[in-house]
């Protein structure tokens, strides 16, 4: 290759992605930058927003046990979501995995097509459900003897975790639908035909492999759910708040824009914290797997 | 290999419906003929999908949804295509970074980008308008976009461009008569799936709309917090079809499992 060629083919992909990278920094870490800054901010409620470099709200959140309790109801309905996608999803998506192909793709469609279907119109569904104390779902559970008296969903943590687990159902049974691609089924019929029981092979042959795919599935619906915003806004009510709606009310009803980026920043800065260890540490103890 | 237990399928089938159920009871909800909610609902009539024509903020804000998707779709893979043909193509210095970059408005919880959007547009003066919501979708589309377009260059042959480089042609010839119409499979359906995902977003849209400007799924939020009647559920199920409708658009061009493996993923 001639020199020229070379120069050419080394400047060649920065000038491709050039465009995209100035739209990144220009309209996404720049507006990023602002809202921690935005953080630091003081707020009156005539005065407006104040450029000056304080630490009130920061101190504010960090003393009023309001958003001690807040944050501590986000990252709880986030985890019973995520457990409750985790012991559901799983096994659905390995009894997806066992059936024959039309069969298999028509059920596929049906779980993982709701992905695509929004989320307002995902939980319109599960509010008519629910619906007061005659909802659908309590008749069915009352006319079962699964219970007595009707269970309040909405506007409970109750049915938010509910709500939620189905909206983030997907994303579970595709990560542990992909751990089973790599699965041989090969090993199973080998630990069959040296007398495992099925119960035996589940244990010891399919929930190790497919670990990494349940977990890595987890860390996705655990950061979707913690910042979710339109389950909780409509199942929850205003007054039951998590981390994304409390963010909202600041910034569109209360005004207080820079105590709103302060919850938004500490929001993001955990997600990224929890995801990332998380990530390294699901890696490193399964480190054969992702090789 | 073993077929499903009794109990297995028992699970499975249970599962099934509580995934179907939520949708399936908007779009039954939607054909009641009852003046409120009510489930079940006996009888059928289309008397809610006709409301929706008293109501032209309904109205506009599809047209607003529909424009806003089909726009910032479009604009992202302007930017989208070049920068998936630099990552598939050349080994650089910081292309992973790169590549981390452009997938990050996966990994970035929608009420920041919102928040941050909203404080970066109003102080650039755009607040509240259709060019801001513009630049916004093309932001949050944008991987989706990528990530296809990405997967047709990586697979494409490309003994065919090195033909059509010593017949002579280069640049945007090259671009435009052997490149493009091989990843085009590719970048239709980044375009649906990027399509999809901007015409259902709310909660970074959500800060940023302002009466004008408000969206489908912003205005159909904003009608359920103050009230659930037969009318949102119409609605509803009128986003459900169109959706449906890109849904099996995406199948036919590219199969729709291809584009689903790829989404639950955050860019590893």
């Amino acid at each position: 290759m001639s020199a020229a060629a070379e120069e050419r083919s080394a400047r060649a992909p920065w000038a491709l992605t050039a465009p995209a990278l100035m739209l990144f920094v220009g309209v996404l870490l720049i507006p990023l930058a602002m809202t921690v800054m935005l953080s630091f901010h003081d707020w009156g409620q005539y005065k407006g927003i104040e450029p000056v470099f304080i630490l009130k709200n920061w101190h504010e959140i960090a003393t009023d046990p309001y958003y001690a309790e807040m944050f501590w109801r986000t990252f709880r309905i986030a985890i019973l979501t995520t457990f409750l996608t985790a012991v559901l999803g799983a096994p659905e998506a390995y009894i997806l995995n066992r059936m024959s192909g039309r069969w298999k793709s028509f059920f596929l469609l049906i779980i993982l097509g709701p992905l695509l279907i929004s989320v307002v119109a995902r939980t319109l569904g599960w509010a008519l459900l629910f619906g007061g104390n005659n909802g659908l779902v309590n008749k069915l559970l009352m006319s079962l003897g699964a219970i007595r008296s009707p269970i309040p969903f909405m506007f409970t943590e109750t049915g938010m975790v509910i709500a939620l687990a189905h909206v983030m159902m997907p994303f579970m049974v595709l990560s542990v639908w992909a751990a089973l691609q790599r699965l041989d089924p090969q090993i199973e019929n080998a630990a069959m035909s040296l007398g495992a029981s099925p119960a035996t092979i589940i244990r010891r042959i399919i929930m190790p492999q497919i670990m990494p795919g349940v977990l890595s599935g987890a860390i996705i619906v655990f950061s979707l759910s913690a910042s979710a915003f339109a389950t909780p806004a409509i199942i929850g009510g205003r007054r039951l708040k998590v981390a994304a709606t409390l963010a909202y009310d600041e910034f569109l009803n209360t005004l207080n824009w820079p105590l709103g980026a302060a919850v938004a920043t500490l929001l993001l800065v955990a997600l990224v914290l929890i995801v990332v260890g998380s990530n390294s540490l699901i890696e490193r103890r399964y480190a054969e797997v992702f090789r | 290999m073993r077929q499903n237990g009794p109990l297995a399928l028992i699970f499975h089938t249970i599962f099934v419906i509580v995934m179907a159920a939520p949708i399936l009871v908007v779009c039954l909800v939607a054909f009641t003929p009852e003046g409120f909610l009510s489930l079940p609902t006996n009888g059928f009539s289309l008397r809610w999908f006709r409301t929706i024509l008293n109501y032209p903020e309904f109205i506009h804000a599809f047209w607003v949804s529909l424009g806003l998707g089909a726009l910032s779709s479009f604009v992202s893979l302007l930017f989208a295509v070049p920068a998936a043909l630099a990552i598939a193509r050349y080994r650089f210095r910081g292309r992973d970074a790169l590549a981390a970059l452009f997938l990050s408005p996966l990994m970035i919880p929608h009420v920041v980008l919102g928040i941050a959007f909203l404080r970066f547009f109003t102080s650039a003066g755009l607040g509240g308008s259709f060019a801001a919501l513009i630049i916004a979708h093309v932001i949050i589309v944008f991987p989706f976009a990528l990530r296809l377009t990405l997967a047709a260059a990586t697979g494409m042959d490309r003994t065919v461009e090195m033909a059509a480089v010593s017949l002579g042609a280069g640049g945007w010839t090259l671009f435009r008569r052997v490149t493009l119409p091989l990843i085009l499979p590719g970048v239709i359906s980044g375009w649906a799936l990027a399509f999809i995902q901007s015409f259902d977003d709310l909660t970074m849209t959500v800060f940023l709309a302002a009466p004008g400007t408000e969206t489908l799924p912003v205005r159909m939020f904003l009608y359920i917090q103050d009230n659930i009647d037969p009318l949102v559920t119409s609605v509803s199920a009128c986003v459900i079809a169109i959706t449906m409708t890109a849904l099996i658009l995406l199948d036919r061009f590219y199969g729709l499992d291809r584009v689903l493996a790829g989404k639950g993923d955050t860019g590893r």
